[in-house]
């Protein structure tokens, strides 16, 4: 075997794949654009190297870079990860020429399946079941109409090319055919500079069921079960599971045959995975499942896989790089228990997951474990830029059955804690605890369906959020209360002391927070170790320490354990993955201070009247060039100090004043 | 050090009398001290917070650093003085944190009688300032008054320690390095004008405060001259043109901020020169005080129960614990800081006296706060006693106090009588504070003293006229003696004329000490020169 390896990728799958090399004695060598210089992945690996500017196109997809980074390295062996250069059959041959072990399929493989018309043609043929439609060249209107009718409406148009649901229309009659199409090839044409399209049958209730294959060069192929990657928005996966719910066994079974014939046909090697769709419109059916395509590389989801199964699919990539034979034969693998995946986004559920950036002010998830497992490329204080996709981690869950694994994902979830860039925790957390979802109720558009029960709707704060707000607020003030005591010339004051000692009496403090734009008020005693507060009314006791941003609170005796996040003048608190940010509100901050006009306008200094802007009666915002005086050689501006209406006009221009002459009257707006 | 050991049994009968007695005399104390810090009555507050001011206690909250404390002076100042209710002489007096800085707030409840100054309103207003004085301590007013009280004007205007006392204070403090910063929250007429003009840097609310030597009606019935307050004194008049004011706030809420502003750019840094240590509390809880304390004032009881309940990890290092056993004197840490403690056992003789100069000439030596909890019936009489020279030894202990330079705090912790008073540091001897426990008496002797003193004259005088005085007689004079006395002497009327700066609960001693002395300790720590000492 090779003794080092090259990582041609970032994030969380370069650090996943060195985990593994290091396990198995390999020196790892990273990659980095300037974004990424002090990445994770970087921090890791035993070396690495820079290979240019954050914009993907000049650093993680030039291959001539990253070839003559491994020749610098020494390193004997690449291993491209999922995107980027791993399905790019050129530099898989660019790596052979270098003679530097690709770790992925045969150039040829990737081609085969990299179009995807050619592909289902080339399935057809190994008997594999594609989804009834059009492949052909011929890319007329009158062609592509008329397959359309024999596959019977909805359709659905895709990119030869594409991917990610780019160039992709659904048709649900002929009316609307045209405009679909001369939209899907526009669309092909820029994102991918092909404009061929197939066309499709297109599923009314399809779930995503995909089969993990794997190959050897001394021509074994196995596979290693299903995932279901039914949760998708936006045409992309963000739960995944293993096995998947509901599966019968012969179906399984003919799916596995069918991805292994796949893998066969194409004369595979190494890790893959055929994706089906399935049309679950009467349950999971045996003679219901197409082929979709195949991705020659690992997959983002390939944990669920490794968790059921128990082997580490990595391993496997590298032993089968080297030329060994598959670890297992087909009988010697089996499931075990149920395994989640969830993608933990940079993306705003809220704006139809609009991806968002931003600093990692705080990322923490619960520890791992044998049933947890935590996949990222980040910690906390990281940067998630516009560059790359804006997965922070991947929570896998691992537990006897399926309600087990869902309930700890929920708990997962719960504990998970991530403040910055906004983020689908709570979102992610709704789905996992979905009825439909507990039931196994799944297809592609689970999520457009109960978008109403998933995203988190803005809601009045709860009275113990603002509680322990409130707590984590009074400590964190105890806290530097301590601090400016210990750097003062008097460390030890009682006048330090935040405790709001008042002789023979009480002080109720009012704190302010601003939820959004509604003002809270919570009332504050000091009582024994903690406070009194007075929320809307009603009145608890509150205490609790605050360490390394947990919060401890017991409120009326209930324990709390929440995260709490100060970013200047806010706080966040997040309960059970859900951060809830307050403003700290001054009451001593007035906001905009309106100085006012101050009556009568009058001259600073003798000189002449030029020019007068305003007449009586009219309106002036302040700021507003009332007059123009000339003085001592200087043109001088006399503007309004504050909103009014203008009195009267004492002067007309070409007038001498003297210093203090009355020049304008202001009538004040009423505040 | 040496630790003290509390023989205190907190089950017993007598601790939980004590208890009880004395929580029922703190919760009268409170009681008294949340009436009076309502201010006026519920219209007139009504009506300021109605015209969008805020009331004057939120003034002062709002204007501290956040949950810091407040060290209220003189809360019961007035109380049952005049025959109006004046709750708290109409002004909030007290020491609090503004950015981190210890200042003195003086503070008019405009909702008193317009926050006019009555005689104890001046008293009290003087006495911050002598606080401000003593301990350095940069001056903050909210300003809400009609200036002096009219009707009482003879008391209040003319006397060295009258209203002009004020502004004469304001120009000496800044004279000498002590800011002094106005907020003119309201009105600001005639002599209370000068509090701004006289002020390092002043803030002004609009439509609000108003500044003039002579209000309106002042200025209509001298010249004829009609005119509105806010166009004689307004904010717009002394932000723009008269320059009076420096800041122009928009409300209540922005003044407070400037004046925090003020505060923070004053530029100035406390340095303690004390070797100061981590603070710890007592091991044993200052709460139980209460029931130390025996409800006959004449029942004797060991101090240094009190002292183990107040001191750093009740460590208290006695200085002659064998010498003059009626006076304990030692050192101790109070919230880190070091002090010299002295606190009565018993009357004082010739060698508690002497034990005591010695002691405070040690302290001064040193540059040790000195602590006095003071519980004293006297100096012992009688023909040995005064053969014995024990008003020589009772002066250099008068001596010592009175020219000590170090911080002096005094707590009346019991008995304050006669000169007893003098060689503890009372009123007279200007201790730095002086808190009197509610519990406690003042007088220059004792009531059933006073008394039978004038009776055995008023005797002797009817005897000598040969006339007899039956002893129903004699009991129907000694009763309003006593009963004057008992009144005089009670810690009500005696905060009432501002002869204290407030009645603590005794749980909360170690607090205002560590308070008062962290205050003091704003001013360097002076050299003593003590004078003769009658030998």
């Amino acid at each position: 075997m090779f003794d080092s390896v090259l990582i041609a990728n970032r994030g969380e799958i370069a650090c996943r794949v060195i985990k593994t090399a290091r396990r198995l004695g390999l020196r790892t060598v990273a990659v980095y654009s300037d974004a990424d210089a002090k990445a994770r992945h970087v921090a890791m690996a035993d070396a690495a190297h820079r290979i240019g500017p954050p914009a993907a196109r000049e650093s993680y997809l030039r291959s001539d870079v990253i070839i003559a980074a491994a020749k610098a390295a020494g390193a004997k062996a690449i291993h491209p990860g999922y995107g980027f250069l791993s399905e790019n059959a050129e530099f898989a041959e660019a790596c052979a020429k270098a003679a530097i072990t690709f770790i992925g399929p045969p150039p040829a493989a990737i081609r085969a399946m990299g179009l995807k018309g050619a592909a289902k043609a080339l399935m057809e043929k190994a008997k594999v079941p594609v989804v009834p439609g059009y492949h052909g060249d011929d890319q007329g209107l009158a062609t592509l109409q008329k397959e359309a009718a024999r596959i019977g409406y909805p359709v659905l148009i895709k990119a030869v090319a594409g991917g990610g649901g780019k160039g992709m229309r659904r048709v649900d009659s002929e009316a609307e055919f045209e405009r679909a199409l001369t939209g899907a090839k526009r669309e092909a044409a820029s994102a991918f500079g092909d404009d061929k399209v197939l066309i499709e049958k297109y599923l009314v209730k399809p779930r995503h069921i995909e089969i993990q294959v794997f190959a050897d060069s001394h021509g074994n192929a196995v596979h290693l079960f299903e995932r279901d990657c039914s949760i998708q928005r936006r045409h992309q996966k963000v739960i995944e599971e293993a096995p998947a719910p509901g599966m019968p066994e012969a179906m399984r079974k003919a799916m596995g045959e069918a991805a292994v014939a796949a893998a066969k046909a194409i004369g595979y090697v190494g890790a893959g995975t055929v994706e089906f769709i399935a049309d679950v419109s009467d349950g999971l059916r045996q003679d219901r499942f197409y082929f979709m395509e195949m991705n020659t590389r690992l997959q983002v989801e390939h944990p669920v896989t490794e968790m059921i199964t128990g082997q580490d699919l990595v391993e496997w990539q590298i032993r089968v790089a080297a030329g060994e034979k598959l670890p297992l034969q087909q009988d010697e693998i089996r499931i075990d228990g149920h395994a989640v995946e969830v993608r933990l986004y940079a993306e705003n559920p809220a704006r139809n997951f609009l991806p968002s950036t931003g600093t990692l002010v705080r990322f923490r998830a619960p520890p791992e474990g044998p049933h947890l497992r935590l996949d990222t490329g980040v910690r906390e204080g990281d940067e998630v830029t516009p560059y790359y996709d804006p997965m922070i981690a991947k929570l896998i869950v691992h537990d006897r059955d399926r309600r087990a694994a869902l309930r700890r994902m929920r708990q997962a979830l719960h504990e998970t804690e991530i403040v910055g860039p906004a983020n689908n925790v709570a979102f992610l957390a709704q789905v996992v605890g979905h009825a439909a979802f507990v039931d196994g109720d799944l297809d592609t558009g689970f999520i457009d369906r109960h978008k109403a029960d998933l995203i988190p709707k803005a809601a009045e704060v709860a009275p113990d959020t603002l509680a322990l707000a409130a707590v984590a607020l009074l400590l964190q003030r105890a806290d530097q209360a301590a601090t400016a005591r210990r750097a003062s010339g008097d460390p030890h004051s009682p006048w330090g002391l935040a405790d709001g000692w008042r002789m023979n009496g009480a002080y109720e403090e009012r704190l302010e927070l601003m939820a959004g734009e509604t003002l809270h008020t919570i009332g504050v005693l000091p009582e024994g170790a903690g406070w009194r507060l007075n929320i809307r009314g009603a009145s608890l006791f509150a205490a609790g320490t605050l360490d390394d941003g947990t919060l401890v609170a017991m409120l009326d005796g209930q324990q709390r354990r929440v995260g709490v996040v100060r970013q200047g003048d806010r706080i966040i608190v997040l309960e059970r993955g859900h951060g809830t940010a307050l403003g700290l509100h001054d009451p001593l901050d007035v906001g905009e201070v309106e100085e006012g006009v101050g009556g009568a306008i009058t001259a600073p200094l003798p000189g002449k009247v030029i020019q007068v802007l305003v007449a009586a009666g009219e309106k002036v915002e302040k700021g507003k060039p009332l007059l123009v005086l000339e003085a001592m050689k200087m043109e001088h501006t006399i503007a309004a100090a504050g909103a009014g209406t203008v009195d009267t006009v004492h002067v007309a221009a070409g007038d001498q004043v003297a210093e203090g002459a009355a020049l304008i009257a202001l009538k004040e707006a009423e505040a | 050090m040496s630790v003290l050991t509390s023989t205190l049994d907190s089950r017993s009968a007598a601790f939980r009398a004590n208890s009880e007695a004395m929580g029922a005399l703190v919760a009268d104390l409170r009681a008294k001290v949340a009436k009076a810090a309502l201010g006026g009555d519920q219209r007139s507050r009504d009506r300021h917070v109605g015209r969008g001011k805020l009331l004057p206690r939120d003034r002062v909250n709002m204007l501290l650093d956040p949950g810091t404390p407040f060290l209220e002076l003189s809360q019961l100042a007035a109380h049952g003085v005049y025959d109006d209710d004046i709750p708290g002489a109409g002004v909030i007096t007290g020491i609090g944190r503004v950015q981190g800085r210890e200042c003195v707030i003086v503070c008019n409840d405009a909702t008193v009688k317009g926050g006019t100054y009555y005689p104890l309103t001046v008293k009290k207003h003087l006495r911050a300032q002598e606080i401000a004085v003593e301990n350095r301590l940069p001056c903050i007013y909210l300003v809400d008054s009609g200036g002096a009280n009219l009707p009482n004007q003879d008391e209040v205007f003319p006397d060295r320690t009258h209203f002009g006392r004020i502004f004469y204070n304001q120009a000496n403090m800044s004279a000498a390095g002590i800011p002094q910063v106005a907020v003119v929250m309201g009105s600001c007429t005639a002599g209370g004008a000068y509090v701004p003009a006289m002020c390092d840097e002043a803030v002004i609310v609009r439509r609000q405060g108003t500044i003039f030597l002579g209000g309106p009606p002042l200025v209509r019935a001298a010249t004829g001259e009609i005119v509105s307050a806010e166009d004689l004194g307004g904010a717009d008049v002394h932000s723009r043109t008269s320059g009076v004011t420096d800041h122009y706030a928009m409300n209540d809420r922005h003044a407070l901020g400037l004046a925090r502003r003020i505060v923070a750019n004053l530029n100035t840094r406390k340095q303690v020169g004390l070797d100061l240590a981590e603070p710890r509390a007592p091991l044993y809880d200052p709460a139980e005080i209460h029931g130390v304390v025996p409800q006959d004032t004449r029942t004797p009881y060991d101090v240094r129960e009190v002292i183990a309940r107040v001191v750093d990890g009740s460590e208290f290092d006695e200085w002659k614990k064998l010498y003059a056993t009626t006076l304990i004197t030692g050192f101790a840490r109070i919230h880190g800081y070091p002090v010299g403690i002295l606190a009565n056992n018993g009357i004082l003789f010739s060698e508690s006296a002497l034990k005591g100069a010695h002691f405070i000439e040690l302290c001064c030596q040193r540059g040790i706060p000195l602590v006095f909890l003071q519980n004293i019936t006297g100096f012992m009489v009688g023909r040995k006693y005064e053969s014995g020279g024990i008003a020589k030894d009772g002066a250099k202990l008068v001596t010592a106090v009175a020219c000590a330079k170090v911080p002096k705090l005094t707590v009346i912790i019991g008995g304050s009588f006669g000169a007893g008073n003098y060689g503890m540091c009372g009123r007279a001897y200007s201790p730095r504070f002086l808190w009197m426990w509610p519990n406690a008496r003042i007088s220059v002797m004792g009531g059933e003293q006073a008394a039978s003193v004038l009776a055995t004259v008023r005797r002797e005088g009817m005897e000598a006229r040969g006339e007899t005085w039956p002893a129903e007689a004699e009991a129907a004079f000694k009763a309003p003696i006593r009963e004057q006395y008992e009144h005089q002497g009670h810690p009500y009327y005696a905060s009432a004329r501002i002869w204290d700066d407030g009645i603590i609960d005794p749980a909360d001693t170690r607090r205002v000490l560590g308070l008062s002395l962290s205050a003091a300790l704003n001013a360097p720590v002076e050299k003593t020169t003590f004078g003769v000492f009658r030998m």
